[in-house]
C-alpha cells in the first residue's frame, strides 16, 4: 500500500498530518508532503482513518 | 533534409515530393515503427511504437496530434505545420489507421498563424478518418497531454490528476494516442520508406533526424549531432540552454562534446525536451535570465495544486532577489528548501520542470551567485533579454 494525495483536490485542511504524523508532514503552506515508500503494515489502520477523514477525499490508499 | 524539404505546402507539391500515402495493414505499420526506433519528439522521448501498441490493444481508440508548442523558445511545430502540413496529416492518418481509431484530433494554440494553413490543407484532402481541429488557450501547461484530453472532454485546458494516463483512458474515456506533430511527420515518412531507411541516419539508439530550434531558427539535423556542431562555435557563449524551460543550463565547457540525445542529456542531468537550444552570450546575466523565466513559469501555473501555486512564485521571487537584490542569507536557505519541497507534488510535471531549470542555473552560474551575494555589480543585468517570453495571457483556460 502507498498513500497518495490528489493535489488538485487537496485544499490543505491538514487533518491527514494529524491522523498520520508518522507518514505525512505539512509544508509551510499547509499541504501534505507524503512519504512515497510502501506503507508499513502497522500504519495501514491509521492511514485508512486519515483517508476517510479527508474533507475533500483527496487522500487515498493505493494498492501496488 | 527529410521533413524540411523544398516542397510547398499544397497537397500537389507534397505528393510530387513524397508520393501518395499508401497504408499497409495495422500490425505491419506498428512493427515497422517499432523497428525504426522512432522516439516521440514532444519532449519525453518515449518509444512511439510502444505507445501505439498499448492504445491499439484498447477499445475504440482515439488519436490526437499535438501541435501546441507550449515552449516559448521552440518554433519547430509551427514551422512544420505551416510549411509541410500534409506530412503531419499523413502521419495522423497513419497513426489512426495503425491503432484502429475512427476519430482524430489536432491541437494548436489559439491564434496560431498555422491554423488557417492547417485548415486549408485539411480541406484539400479526402481522408478516411475525420480530423477535428482544436484551438487551445496559449498557456504553458495547456499542451500537456492530460490538459489536452481535459480540453476535448470538458472545454478546460488544465492538467488532470493521473493515472489514468491518456493512453489508458483519455478522450471520452477511450485510450488516446497523443503524438507531437513532428513525431507524426516522421511517421508519415516511415510508412512510405520503411524502418531501415529511417535508421540510416542519426544516433543508432535514437535514430533519424530531428528538428532543433536554435535561438529561434529551426534546423533539421541527424540525431546525435553535437551542440558544438550545431552552434558552429561556442566562443562568446558562457552557457547554453538545452531543452527549453523544463530543460537545463549547460556550461559552455560542458556543452563542447555533448550530443543532442536523450541519453547524453539525461546523463548530464538535463533533458533534450522538444529540441530547444539557446546560447547565452558572455555579456548576459544567467541569473537574471533564469529569474525572468522562473517568474513566467510561476505565472503559468494552473492554480490547482498547492505546492505549485505557492512554491513557484516563492521560488521565482527568491531567484529575482538573487539576480537583482536585495539579498540576505535567509533567501538562500528559503530557496534551497523550496527547491527540495516542491518537486513531485503537482498533478503534472510543471513544478518539477521549473525546479530543474532553477537548480541547473544555481549550479552552472555558481560563480555569479557568489558574486551577486557578495554585492559585486553585475554588468549583465543591463544586457537585453535572450530567452523569449510570450506576452502575458488573459488567464483563461477555455
Amino acid at each position: 500500500m502507498r498513500v497518495r494525495v490528489n493535489p488538485i483536490d487537496c485544499t490543505a485542511h491538514g487533518l491527514c498530518a494529524e491522523l498520520l504524523p508518522e507518514w505525512i508532514s505539512l509544508d509551510e503552506w499547509g499541504y501534505p508532503a507524503i512519504d512515497d515508500q510502501p506503507l508499513p503494515a502497522q500504519l495501514v489502520r491509521n492511514a485508512r482513518r486519515a483517508a476517510a477523514a479527508c474533507p475533500t477525499l483527496a487522500l487515498r490508499l493505493e494498492r501496488e | 533534409m527529410r521533413l524540411l524539404t523544398d516542397a510547398g505546402p499544397s497537397l500537389a507539391a507534397h505528393q510530387a515530393c513524397h508520393g501518395q500515402l499508401r497504408l499497409a495493414n495495422r500490425q505491419a505499420i506498428i512493427d515497422e515503427v517499432d523497428h525504426s526506433g522512432l522516439l516521440g519528439r514532444g519532449g519525453a522521448g518515449f518509444p512511439t511504437a510502444r505507445k501505439m501498441r498499448t492504445v491499439a490493444a484498447g477499445s475504440k481508440p482515439v488519436v490526437l496530434g499535438n501541435g501546441c508548442e507550449g515552449e516559448p523558445a521552440s518554433g519547430k511545430d509551427h514551422r512544420l505545420l505551416s510549411s509541410h502540413p500534409h506530412l503531419v496529416l499523413d502521419g495522423l492518418q497513419a497513426a489512426a489507421h495503425a491503432v484502429g481509431a475512427t476519430e482524430a484530433h489536432l491541437a494548436l494554440h489559439r491564434g496560431s498563424a498555422a491554423l488557417p494553413l492547417v485548415r486549408k490543407a485539411l480541406a484539400e484532402r479526402r481522408d478516411v478518418v475525420q480530423v477535428t481541429v482544436h484551438e487551445v488557450p496559449p498557456r504553458y501547461v495547456s499542451s500537456e497531454e492530460s490538459a489536452l484530453v481535459n480540453l476535448v472532454n470538458t472545454g478546460e485546458a488544465r492538467p488532470t490528476f493521473t493515472p489514468p494516463r491518456p493512453f489508458e483512458q483519455g478522450i471520452r474515456r477511450r485510450p488516446t494516442l497523443i503524438n507531437n506533430v513532428e513525431t507524426l511527420a516522421h511517421l508519415g515518412l516511415i510508412v512510405r520508406h520503411g524502418a531501415d531507411w529511417f535508421r540510416s541516419v542519426g544516433d543508432p539508439e535514437e535514430p533519424g533526424t530531428q528538428l532543433i530550434t536554435v535561438s529561434g531558427t529551426v534546423v533539421e539535423v541527424p540525431t546525435g549531432t553535437t551542440l558544438k556542431a550545431l552552434l558552429g562555435k561556442l566562443s562568446g557563449l558562457q552557457a547554453v540552454l538545452v531543452g527549453g524551460y523544463f530543460g537545463t543550463w549547460v556550461s559552455a565547457a560542458q556543452a563542447h562534446d555533448l550530443t543532442l540525445t536523450h541519453r547524453d542529456l539525461r546523463a548530464a542531468g538535463g533533458a533534450l525536451g522538444a529540441g530547444i537550444v539557446v546560447g547565452l552570450p558572455e555579456a548576459s546575466c544567467g541569473l537574471l535570465e533564469t529569474a525572468r523565466v522562473a517568474a513566467y513559469l510561476a505565472s503559468e501555473n494552473a492554480h490547482q495544486c498547492g505546492p505549485c501555486f505557492n512554491g513557484l512564485p516563492a521560488i521565482a521571487s527568491a531567484v529575482k532577489a538573487l539576480a537583482l537584490g536585495p539579498w540576505d542569507d535567509a533567501t538562500m536557505s528559503d530557496l534551497d528548501r523550496w527547491l527540495n519541497v516542491v518537486p513531485g507534488r503537482g498533478a503534472c510535471r510543471h513544478p518539477d520542470g521549473a525546479v530543474r531549470f532553477v537548480w541547473s542555473a544555481l549550479s552552472v552560474f555558481a560563480e555569479d551567485v557568489a558574486r551577486h551575494r557578495a554585492g559585486q555589480p553585475c554588468a549583465g543585468i543591463q544586457a537585453p533579454p535572450v530567452l523569449p517570453l510570450p506576452r502575458p495571457t488573459s488567464g483563461g483556460w477555455r
